[in-house]
C-alpha cells in the first residue's frame, strides 16, 4: 500500500506531461468508480443516469468559477453539497421501487438532462449548446511544478481522501445499514432500518462522488467533458451510445480545448461519433 | 383551435409508434419480469435491415416483410444466445447484460451501416391526406398499420393454441411446463414478437428521425413512460399508454415547455407515475408479504 502511495506520489516526475494527465485521469475514473460502487456493490441499487448528476457537478463548478469569482478548490463542497441534494432528492421517490423501475427512472434523468441544460431559458448560466469555457488552474504557492503536475496532485490528493472518508462511511453503522438494505431490504426494515432514507443518503453520496471528478474533468484538467463519462458498469461508452448521453458529453465542449486536451481528446473520442444530436420525434 | 386539433393527431401519430415499443416492452416485462433497455436498439437495428433491404432494391413492403421475419428469428436468438443464461440472476446483472446488448447493436449498427445519418423512405405518398390539412399521409399510415399491429398480436393471443400457450407460460410456468408446454421456448417465442414489433416501431418511426445508430433512444424513453403510465403488465394499457404520452408530449411541446424540453416531458410523466401512481393507470398493485 505504502509502496503504490510512494509510486504515486514520484510518478509525474517520471514521465511526459502527457501522460500526467492520463494518470490523472485514472484517478478522476477511480473516484467515479468508488461511487458507483458504494452506490452498486454496497447498497445494491442501479443507476443509469449518474451522468445526469455529473453535469449537474460540472455546470454547478463552471457556473460558480464564471459568476461568483471564487477560487477553484473552494468550489468543491459547494458543488459536493448541490450534488449530494440532487441526488438524495431525486431518489427518495425512486427508491421506494424495486431495481428496474430505479434504473428506469434515472434512464430517463440521463436522457432529459442535456435538453434541460441546453434550454434556451437557462442560457444564460449554463450558456446553452456552447457551454461554458473554464480555465486550468496553475499551480499555488508558486510550486515549481507545472499545471499537468499539479492537477495530478489535486486528484491524488482527493482520491485519497475520498477513499478513506468511503472506508469509514462503509466501516460504521451507515456502511452497516446500507450492507443490511443490500442483503434483504425487509429485514433490515424489520431491524429499524430506515430504508428510504438511507437508500436516498446512499443515492445522494454516490452522486457527490460523481459529481468530485465532473468537476477535475471539466475544470481542472483542461479537457473535453465528452471524454468523462463517471459510470463503471454502464461503461463509457453507453454516453456514445443513447444520442441522450452524447449530447450531455458533447454540448458544453465546444470551445472547452486547450492544446494540451487535444491528443486525448482525440484519442478518446474516436470511439464516440462526430454528428449532431439527431433528436426524437 | 387548428393548431390544437393538428398537434391532438399528430400527437396520436407518434403515439403509435410509442405504443408499438410500449407493446413490446410489455411483453418482455410480462413474460420474464424484465425490462428491455435494448428494444430500441433491436428496433433500430431491424430499421438498418430494412434500409439495406431498399437500398439493395427490394419493394418496400417485401423488404418490410422480410424485417419482420429478421428481426423476429433475431428476436430468438438473443433470447436463446444472450438472455436466458442470465434470466434468473439478480436485477442488476440482467440491466447489465441489457445495456451490453445495446452497446453491442449500437455499435454493430454503426460499424456496418456507419454513423451518417440516413434518409428512410415512407411507403405512404408525401402529400396530405385527401386534402385534410391536420394529418400527413404518413401519419395516418403509421396510426393504421400500428392499430393493424395490435390486432394481429391480439388475434394471436386470443384465438390461436400458440398464443394461449403463450399466455399460460407467462401466467404459470411450472403448471405450464406439467401439461406440456415448452415454456423456454414460448419466451424465446415472445422476445422474437417483441423483437418484430419494435422492428415496425423503428421502421414508422425512421422517415421521421431519420436513420442514424441513436434514433430510437428518445423514443425508448417514450415508450418506458407509455409503459409505466399504462401499467407495467398490462398490454393494453401498454398501448393506450402509448397514445397518450404521444398527446400528452405533442400538446406539452406545443403549449407549455416548447419543443426543447419534449424529452422531459416523459421523465416528468415517469417519476411522476412512479411517484403518485406505481402500479400505473391499469396494472396490477404490487403487494410484498413481509
Amino acid at each position: 500500500m505504502a509502496a503504490i502511495l510512494a509510486i504515486a506520489c514520484i510518478l509525474p516526475f517520471a514521465i511526459s506531461g502527457y501522460h500526467v494527465s492520463q494518470f490523472s485521469q485514472v484517478l478522476i475514473y477511480a473516484i467515479a468508480m468508488l461511487g458507483l460502487n458504494i452506490l452498486t456493490g454496497f447498497n445494491g441499487q442501479i443507476s443509469l443516469g449518474h451522468g445526469a448528476f455529473y453535469a449537474i457537478g460540472a455546470y454547478t463548478t463552471a457556473i460558480l468559477l464564471e459568476k461568483t469569482g471564487i477560487p477553484y478548490w473552494a468550489t468543491v463542497p459547494i458543488a459536493g453539497a448541490i450534488c449530494l441534494g440532487a441526488g438524495f432528492l431525486f431518489a427518495l421517490p425512486a427508491l421506494r421501487l424495486e431495481g428496474l423501475y430505479l434504473a428506469l427512472a434515472t434512464v430517463a434523468l440521463a436522457v432529459a438532462t442535456p435538453q434541460i441544460l441546453k434550454f434556451k431559458g437557462f442560457d444564460c448560466w449554463t450558456g446553452g449548446v456552447q457551454g461554458i469555457q473554464v480555465d486550468s488552474p496553475a499551480a499555488p504557492f508558486g510550486l515549481p511544478i507545472n499545471t499537468d503536475k499539479w492537477i495530478y496532485y489535486f486528484c491524488l490528493i482527493w482520491a485519497i481522501a475520498l477513499v478513506i472518508i468511503a472506508r469509514n462511511l462503509l466501516c460504521g453503522r451507515t456502511g452497516r445499514a446500507m450492507i443490511a438494505i443490500r442483503d434483504h431490504p425487509l429485514a433490515a426494515a424489520t431491524m429499524g432500518v430506515d430504508t428510504a432514507l438511507y437508500k436516498s443518503l446512499t443515492f445522494g453520496v454516490s452522486a457527490m462522488y460523481t459529481e468530485l471528478p465532473a468537476r477535475w474533468g471539466r475544470c481542472c484538467l483542461p479537457m473535453s467533458p465528452r471524454t468523462v463519462s463517471p459510470c463503471s458498469f454502464r461503461s463509457n461508452s453507453w454516453s456514445a451510445v443513447s444520442s441522450a448521453a452524447s449530447p450531455r458529453f458533447r454540448a458544453p465542449s465546444s470551445g472547452h480545448y486547450s492544446s494540451s486536451s487535444r491528443p486525448i481528446s482525440r484519442i478518446r473520442y474516436r470511439r464516440r461519433r462526430p454528428t449532431p444530436y439527431s433528436g426524437s420525434s | 383551435m387548428q393548431g390544437f386539433l393538428h398537434q391532438l393527431l399528430s400527437g396520436l401519430a407518434n403515439g403509435g409508434i410509442y405504443a408499438s415499443l410500449a407493446l413490446a416492452l410489455v411483453m418482455i416485462y410480462k413474460t420474464t419480469h424484465h425490462v428491455n433497455f435494448a428494444q430500441g436498439a433491436m428496433a433500430m437495428f431491424s430499421t438498418y435491415i430494412a434500409w439495406a433491404l431498399i437500398d439493395a432494391g427490394f419493394p418496400y413492403w417485401a423488404a418490410f416483410g422480410l424485417t419482420l421475419f429478421f428481426s423476429f428469428f433475431a428476436g430468438v436468438a438473443i433470447e436463446r444466445i444472450i438472455i436466458r443464461p442470465v434470466e434468473r440472476g439478480p436485477a442488476l446483472t440482467v440491466v447489465t447484460v441489457f445495456v451490453g446488448l445495446l452497446l453491442i447493436l449500437n455499435s454493430l449498427a454503426g460499424w456496418i451501416f456507419s454513423y451518417t445519418i440516413k434518409s428512410f423512405p415512407s411507403p405512404f405518398p408525401s402529400t396530405a391526406w385527401y386534402g385534410s390539412k391536420y394529418l400527413s399521409s404518413h401519419e395516418v399510415g403509421m396510426i393504421v398499420v400500428t392499430l393493424a399491429v395490435l390486432i394481429l398480436v391480439f388475434l394471436l393471443f386470443r384465438f390461436t393454441p400458440l398464443g394461449l400457450a403463450m399466455r399460460a407460460a407467462a401466467q404459470d410456468p411450472v403448471s405450464s411446463r406439467l401439461v406440456g408446454i415448452r415454456v423456454g421456448w414460448m419466451l424465446a417465442f415472445g422476445w422474437g414478437l417483441a423483437a418484430a414489433i419494435g422492428g415496425v416501431a423503428g421502421v414508422m418511426a425512421a422517415p421521421i428521425v431519420y436513420l442514424d445508430p441513436d434514433m430510437m433512444s428518445g423514443i425508448l424513453l417514450y415508450g418506458f413512460a407509455a409503459t409505466l403510465l399504462g401499467g407495467i403488465d398490462n398490454p393494453w394499457g401498454g398501448v393506450l399508454g402509448g397514445f397518450l404520452v404521444g398527446v400528452l408530449e405533442n400538446l406539452a411541446g406545443a403549449y407549455i415547455v416548447g419543443t426543447e424540453l419534449k424529452l422531459t416531458v416523459a421523465l416528468v410523466i415517469i417519476v411522476g407515475v412512479l411517484v403518485f401512481k406505481p402500479a400505473g393507470l391499469f396494472g396490477r398493485t404490487l403487494v410484498a408479504r413481509v
